[in-house]
Formats: C-alpha cells, sequence, structure tokens
C-alpha cells in the first residue's frame, strides 16, 4: 500500500499541476501539489498517482556503493 | 529499470550475504522488525531471509494498513453505500477485507452496491464532479504516505465547492503503532528496527530518533528493494554489535532527516489528531489517527452521515491479532492455507500482498516445502 514507484517526468501541464511521468516505459499522469521545482528529466517517486518524492542520484550511487564495500569485505 | 534493478542485483545480493554471515556474532540472536508490510513482502518475494544466516530472524510489523483497519470500519463503509446509497469509492486494496457475516467490499459490490475502486484521489474528485445528484464518499486508508493526497483534494474540493464530496478517514500515523508495539504489556523481544521506505519519504526520520535514545532501540530507515534490505540489516547488525542505538538512513536516495515538509503541510492543514483510534492486533492507541478539521467538517463522511461505532469480531481462529503484534507468525495459524487463502481471506492479513499470511502463502510455503524434501 505504500509501494512508490521511481518514474521519470517527461513533460508538465503548469495549468493543472500535473504531469506526465514514465514508469518503466509505461506512461502515467502524476499530480505534483506534493513536491517542488520538479523538471523534465527528474525522477521522482509515484504513490497513488502522486510524485512524493525528488530521487537523489548522488545518493543512490553512495547507497550503491555502499553495497560494493560489503562485497569487498566478504571476499576472502 | 533505473533505481530498480540496481538494486535488486543477484551477484550483489550474494555479497551482502556473505558480509552479514561475517559479521553476525554465532553465540547471539539478532530479532529485526520489519515495520512495513512492504518490507515483508519484500523479504518473502526475494528470498532475503533464506540469505541471511539462521540466528538473524525477520519479525513482521504491523506496517500494512489494511490489515490493521478494525474490521468495524469495513462494517460502516458497507452501511454507508448500502443505507444513504452513496458511491463509494476505494483503493483496491481493501476490496477483498473481510466485514463481518462474511461480507466484503467487493460482495457488496457484486450485490449491486455502488462501490468503485480508484487508483488516485484525483479519479474520486472526478467522479464527484461527474454525479452531482449522488453523495461520493472516499473511504481514505493508508499511514503518511498515503495521507496528503487526500488531504490535497479536500482542499480542491473546497476550492470547488463541491457538495456532494466527503472522505469516511483512517489514515493512520507509524511512530504512534511503533511506540505501542514497544509499550505493550507483554512486548515482543525485538533488538532493532527496519524503518518504513515511503511512510519515511515524507515524515522523515526525526520521528524515529526518540525511539532510539529511550528504548535503546537501533533503527535503519530501509528501501523497499531486496538489496536495501540486506544492506539495512546489516547496519542494524553492526549497531547490535557495537552496542549502539542510533537513526541510520539507508534509503537516502528518497528519505531526508525533516522529510517533505510541504506534505507534511499540507496534511496538517486538513487533518489532526483523533484522541484514539482501534487498530487490529494493537487495540486502541492514543493519537495513532487522524480525523476532519472542524474548517472541513463538510467534507467529513463521519459528520455528514450517521455513523454508530461498531464493534465486530475477528474470525475465530484467526491469528492476524497476534502477527500484528508480531508475537505469531503465519505459520502458526491453523486456518493458513486450508480454510484461509489469497482467495477466500479469513482474515485481513491475507487480502495485501503486504499482509504477512498472504506474503508467506504466495512466497514462503514453497521454500519451505523445498527445504524440507
Ligand atoms: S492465515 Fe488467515 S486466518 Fe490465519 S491469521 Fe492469517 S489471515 Fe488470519
Amino acid at each position: 500500500m505504500c509501494l512508490a514507484l521511481p518514474a521519470q517526468i517527461t513533460k508538465l501541464h503548469p495549468d493543472t499541476g500535473m504531469a506526465t511521468a514514465s514508469v518503466d516505459g509505461v506512461k502515467v499522469e502524476v499530480s505534483l501539489a506534493l513536491v517542488d521545482d520538479v523538471q523534465v528529466g527528474d525522477y521522482v517517486l509515484v504513490h497513488v498517482g502522486y510524485a512524493l518524492n525528488k530521487i537523489d542520484e548522488d545518493e543512490a550511487i553512495k547507497t550503491l556503493a555502499l553495497f560494493a564495500e560489503a562485497g569487498l569485505m566478504s571476499t576472502p | 529499470m533505473k533505481y530498480i534493478s540496481e538494486f535488486r542485483q543477484h551477484d550483489l545480493a550474494q555479497q551482502l550475504a556473505q558480509a552479514i554471515a561475517q559479521t553476525v556474532h554465532p553465540d547471539r540472536h539478532y530479532r529485526l522488525m520489519e515495520f512495513c508490510g512492504g518490507h515483508t513482502h519484500a523479504i518473502f518475494r526475494y528470498g532475503v531471509q533464506d540469505l541471511m544466516p539462521a540466528n538473524v530472524e525477520f519479525i513482521h510489523g504491523p506496517g500494512c494498513p489494511v490489515c490493521v483497519l478494525p474490521t468495524g470500519r469495513i462494517d460502516n463503509a458497507i452501511q454507508l453505500v448500502e443505507q444513504h446509497n452513496v458511491i463509494l469509492c476505494t483503493y483496491a486494496d481493501l476490496m477483498r477485507v473481510p466485514a463481518t457475516g462474511r461480507n466484503s467490499l467487493l460482495k457488496a459490490k457484486a450485490g449491486g452496491a455502488d462501490i468503485r475502486m480508484v487508483y488516485s484521489t484525483q479519479d474520486v474528485l472526478k467522479i464527484a464532479r461527474d454525479n452531482p445528484e449522488r453523495q461520493v464518499v472516499f473511504f481514505a486508508i493508508g499511514f503518511e504516505t498515503t495521507t496528503p493526497p487526500t488531504a490535497v483534494v479536500i482542499k480542491q474540493a473546497q476550492a470547488e465547492g463541491l457538495t456532494n464530496f466527503s472522505v469516511f478517514c483512517n489514515h493512520v500515523l507509524t511512530p504512534a503503532a511503533m511506540q505501542a508495539i514497544l509499550d505493550a504489556p507483554v512486548p515482543v523481544a525485538i533488538d532493532a528496527f527496519l524503518g518504513p521506505s515511503h511512510v519515511s519519504s515524507v515524515i522523515g526520520s526525526r520521528p524515529y530518533e526518540i525511539f532510539a535514545e529511550q528504548y535503546d532501540k537501533p533503527i535503519v530507515i530501509a528501501g523497499f528493494e531486496p538489496l536495501d534490505v540486506m544492506q539495512s540489516a546489516l547496519m542494524l547488525i553492526r549497531q547490535l554489535n557495537d552496542k549502539r542505538h542510533v537513526v541510520e538512513n539507508e534509503y537516502s536516495r528518497a528519505v531526508t532527516r525533516d522529510g517533505n515538509q510541504k506534505a507534511q503541510a499540507l496534511t496538517a492543514e486538513v487533518l489532526e489528531l483523533r484522541p484514539q483510534f482501534e487498530w487490529r492486533g494493537l487495540g486502541l492507541i492514543p493519537n495513532s489517527a487522524l480525523k476532519i478539521k472542524a474548517a472541513y467538517a463538510d467534507f467529513d463522511a463521519e459528520q455528514r452521515f450517521d455513523m454508530p461505532a461498531i464493534q465486530a469480531s475477528d474470525v475465530k481462529g484467526c491469528e492476524c491479532p497476534a502477527i500484528l503484534r508480531g508475537a505469531k507468525k503465519p505459520q502458526d495459524c491453523k486456518l493458513l492455507g486450508t480454510v484461509c487463502t489469497p482467495e477466500n481471506p479469513m482474515g485481513s492479513c491475507m487480502v495485501s500482498s503486504e499482509g504477512a499470511c498472504a506474503a508467506y502463502w504466495s512466497y514462503g510455503r514453497l521454500r519451505n516445502k523445498s527445504a524440507k524434501s
């Protein structure tokens, strides 16, 4: 129920506060009522038709690096 | 797909599993409660438990809004359609939850009640606009993730002057439930918590700090992908080994300490605390749910319609309440898989894919079978 999927914003509709986004190639209409400063190309988390948050690319890269670090630790 | 596939890589999962195996102290047991049903689902679906050493145990928490909603509230919703002839709109997850007398929203709909599944609160507004002669009620459930979209449409309805739209509000709060679990008269033994993903993207990581401080419990905010869950488990195990107990944030790509303040402000504008609310399994919890503020009373279905509180009892033998407290596991229920299946659920934990029973039945039992054979 709390699931939210990463989606890339492909088009803004400033008159309605909505945007078109692509979730794994599927087009969805999302409300931008809960977020500020979203641009075309940004990734957002979409939950029940609303963009909840922007996804922070730098932080995602850092987290992936943490996985790799644990991997290094585990190689004998 | 970006932000999904990188967090499901099989080889990295194996490496994380090895790192965890090397980090655990063999002489102790690690009991990690995943608060969210989304984590429960991921743990079963991706076999995360199988990748853990035997002394790391996941305890499934109450973070499934469909699971914790008491039966009486479903009965209330069915009464609304049947006695007041409203159009009732709700998220699909609620349709099959058992109500009193083997009823459910799905069965009521099959019997002719005007119940509509919606994807978004925006759909409800459209239905209200398109049916000015009918009362349209949104049966709202969900944790802090799902609450802001409800607040948004109540404000929108007011701005548009819609007089046929109202909300039956059942939004509940995560920290209050965490507190109830920690303060239970017979507490379940839990060493640490995997904190919610998307609830935290709204409320931030700050609200959990008090639990880390006052109850000495490590908490790691964890993403919903399998590698997120494993990395977070590793972080919790390290904290427990080092006797530390702080809030750490593994899901930093979506969660900050303060969360989404715009969403929080919108919610606070329209909704306020209920003095108490009943949770399946956890009982009455003070300040654990939200109701519509007086300024928006016109949009409150509980004000607009006569909705007496209904005390309903659960199906005999269903262990949902104990499972939601973390005190029992799905395999402890005698009805599991015999009387109770996802096609014919007896309790709420078998309905949503995030319910522990449904997750276990869909993914876990096959694993146990193959492990035995
Ligand atoms: S298996 Fe069914 S009856 Fe048993 S606890 Fe789970 S939901 Fe309730």
